[in-house]
């Protein structure tokens, strides 16, 4: 294992006995490997029922589903799960091992020896930001936090190339969300491995994702695409109202002042606002109202001067 | 009462210490004489007892624990049949084996098995329901068959509740192993039943072997509280 | 006494056990009435015992640690051992016995008082209190009709088992039909099955009874 693999959904439907709605409605999808693809969509939308087909937690009736072109109905079923990782929202660790036993399973599985299980095993837990005497503990010792990190790490040990997580920070506060959402992103771009995310966020989802497949009620795919060109061109009203009216404010958060063409600045800039290039254009337009100002002075952290931002320029940016 | 059984010393009133000859309320003399000749293999006999029936009835309600968690059409019948034996008064059950195995050892044991049974059936599987749903959901998730998920995580998860009920099988086994000294020389209950039949019951003789039945199954209690907090370092 | 002699049994012995109650329907039941003395007196003295202090730690809600003791320890006091301590204090006859029963009987009576009183829903006490209830009050009129399921539960199951165990109450002179049970040299194995049955019978009996009684006692809300 290791790397990453490519996912391919092909005209894949569910139903559930008895009910007129599929649970997922001819879902195709391709998914490249190495990206973290989010799943969103209101309840009834088939999110998670769609990433449970994957594993084979539940089965489907129409279409197929390969990784890396083999279908995942060639490969027995216990062998397809040891490469698959799988988080869940409630974590599901195994209380009576501890730490380091709860992320040696699978290795345990495959048959690896125990200094190699060892090694991976603190390898991972420096990944996810535990302390290594963490290893020893047990889950009833640890945070909601904590846990999810455990739980991370344990998907993580044998080094599968796909990785299934369902709506894993529901559970948790704002505050220790948003830093294992910022720390997820980080470990992605370190291990590139093919990522499908499940979540009823759309701010998680446009956060996280270089892909957004955003399903409706009925397991219809209203529209697969990177964040930004989903905010800027909406499928259809659904997904207009899915996103929210805020949609060019949300689609300038995702310009860091540093990566936006900037104006050259004007001889005198001790009138203008100063703010740093670790802003999103969202922030200088949102300052720029405050102050009353149609333009504002961009430094970095030196404290040099790079140029300035008018609100002409962004309502350019909305434009591509 | 056999007339012709093996058995203790009894009190020579007129050649016993005063002590006994006046039946004092205890005579530390007489135990210290007779610990190896009385109490000592009675003791002996009731440990054997109680450790061969718990195993027994364990080793069965274990094997149909795991027949109903698998088939769960089961559970109720078995159950139902468990509820039942427990109605059977001991006496009852060993008087009437008394006539199909005769004063013999299986006598003895039978209806020790089938009350432990009765006690640690619900208990494991009980124990065996109690894994989270999620833990389940991961485990199945992550590639573990059907038997790792049995054998890695429900029956660990289980331990607690199979030591409850070990801990009640066996004090009750002890307290119920008395009876079965109605069957002959066997078990703690036999000095009792001796001494009680003597013109004079014979205090010291029925405190000793009481003090160490009770001690006994306090003993397997602590032996067990022990075993817990070695087995099941995640639930302290 | 208990005898060496047994008969070899077969299939057609089961059958002779009820034979055996047709053929001596009087000696058994005055056998019976024996034992339901017995347990009767012993299942009294042990309330009288164990539901006040249950019931009394149950209101306080404190001591349980005692209460769920004497369910523990009752069932680790073996009969055997209780009835001849007993004996050595009141001599041979009717109390000892009833002593040592009635100690069995006080564990799950004190157990299931202290729990019934004690899981009465605070909300509907601390109610109570705010109206002005005095503490005996609360217990008269709130309390213990709430308890009242669990509370005869306890009772129910008191019973039971000093019926069931009241036979063995033999070995130390108690009559009743253990004296029967115990003596397999006069009365055979047909005396000995007829006189089991009868004490299984007797213990599915007052099961019963005392199920209708709780059915009638309990006031028609708190039916469980």
């Amino acid at each position: 294992m290791s790397g990453a693999a490519q996912l391919v959904f092909d005209r894949v439907t569910k139903r559930y006995a008895g009910r007129d709605t599929a649970a997922l409605l001819d879902l195709s999808l391709e998914i490249p490997a190495g990206t973290f693809c989010v799943l969103v969509g209101p309840s009834g939308g088939g999110k998670t029922t769609a990433l449970k087909l994957v594993n084979r937690l539940l089965p489907f009736d129409e279409g197929d589903i390969s990784i890396d072109g083999r279908s995942i109905t060639q490969l027995p079923v216990v062998e397809l799960r040891r490469g698959i990782g799988y988080v869940i929202q409630q974590v599901g660790l195994f209380p009576h091992m501890t730490v380091g036993e709860n992320v040696e399973t699978v290795p345990k599985l495959l048959g690896w020896d125990r200094a190699r299980r060892r090694a991976r095993t603190a390898e991972l837990l420096e990944l996810v930001g535990l302390e290594q005497e963490d290893a020893k503990r047990y889950p009833a010792q640890l945070s909601g936090g904590q846990r999810q990190r455990v739980g991370l790490a344990r998907a993580l040990a044998a080094d599968p190339p796909l990785l299934l997580m369902d709506e894993p920070f529901g559970a948790l506060d704002p505050i220790t969300r948003h830093r294992l959402q910022l720390e997820l992103r980080r470990l992605h771009h370190e291990v590139a491995k093919t990522v499908i995310f499940v979540t009823h966020d759309i701010d998680e989802a446009i956060l996280m994702g270089d892909r957004i497949a955003i399903l409706r009620e009925g397991g219809v795919l209203a529209q697969y695409d990177t964040p930004d060109a989903i905010l800027a061109h909406p499928a259809d009203d659904f997904v207009e109202r899915f996103i929210g009216e805020d949609r060019a404010l949300r689609r300038l958060a995702l310009r860091r002042l540093d990566e936006v063409p900037l104006d050259p600045a004007p001889p005198a800039t001790d009138s203008l606002l100063r703010v740093s290039t670790r802003n999103t254009a969202r922030n200088a337009v949102s300052l720029m109202l405050e102050a009353g100002a149609d333009r504002v002075l961009v430094v970095d952290d030196g404290g040099r001067v790079l140029g300035i931002l008018t609100l002409a320029r962004t309502e350019e940016l909305l434009e591509q | 009462m056999t007339a012709a059984g093996p058995g203790p010393v009894i009190p020579n009133f007129g050649q016993g210490s005063a002590c006994v000859t006046g039946n004092h309320f205890f005579c530390w003399g007489w135990v210290r004489q007779h610990w190896g000749d009385t109490l000592e293999p009675h003791l002996v006999q009731h440990v054997e007892l109680t450790v061969i029936a718990v195993a027994i009835g364990f080793a069965i309600a274990f094997a149909l624990a795991l027949v109903s968690h698998r088939l769960r059409v089961l559970d109720q019948p078995i159950a139902i049949t468990a509820g039942l034996i427990y109605t059977i008064p001991s006496v009852v059950a060993f008087e009437i084996l008394i006539a199909y195995f005769g004063l013999s050892n299986t006598t003895v044991v039978i209806p020790l098995v089938g009350y432990s049974l009765v006690i640690l059936y619900p208990n494991i599987v009980s124990g065996l329901r109690s894994a989270p749903p999620e833990v389940l959901e991961a485990a199945r998730g992550m590639g573990l068959e059907p038997r790792q998920m049995l054998w890695r995580v429900e029956v660990p998860l289980a331990l607690p509740s199979i030591i409850g009920g070990l801990r009640i099988a066996v004090v009750s086994t002890v307290a119920i192993a008395t009876v079965a000294s109605l069957v002959g020389d066997r078990g703690l209950g036999y000095p009792i039943f001796y001494a009680l039949q003597l013109p004079t019951p014979f205090k010291t003789e029925i405190y000793s072997a009481g003090v160490l039945v009770v001690g006994l199954a306090l003993g397997f209690d602590l032996v067990l509280v022990a075993a817990r907090r070695i087995l099941v370092r995640w639930a302290q | 006494m208990i005898s060496l002699l047994y008969d070899t049994a077969n299939a057609h012995t089961f059958v002779d056990g009820f034979r055996f109650i047709a053929d001596n329907p009087g000696f058994l039941a005055h056998k019976a009435m024996q034992q339901l003395e017995l347990a009767g007196a012993a299942l009294g003295l042990g309330a009288a015992a164990a539901l006040p202090i249950g019931i009394l730690l149950g209101h306080l809600h404190r001591g349980s640690t005692v209460a769920i003791s004497a369910s523990i320890i009752g069932r680790a006091l073996p009969i055997v051992l209780l009835i001849a301590i007993f004996l050595t204090v009141f001599g041979i006859g009717f109390v000892n016995n009833m002593v040592a029963l009635a100690v069995l009987a006080t564990g799950p009576m004190l157990t299931n008082a202290y729990g019934a009183v004690e899981g009465v829903d605070r909300d509907v006490t601390d109610a109570a209190r705010g109206m002005g209830m005095s503490g005996l009050q609360i217990l008269t009129r709130v309390e213990l009709p709430l308890a009242l399921p669990l509370l005869f539960t306890g009772i129910r199951i008191a019973a039971v088992t000093v019926v069931a165990t009241s036979p063995i109450a033999a070995i130390a002179g108690g009559g009743g039909l253990g004296a029967v049970i115990v003596n397999q040299a006069s009365y055979r194995l047909e005396g000995v099955l007829g006189a089991c049955y009868c004490v299984m019978a007797l213990s599915a009996g007052v099961w019963l009874v005392l199920l209708a009684l709780q059915r009638v006692v309990t006031p028609r809300v708190v039916h469980t």
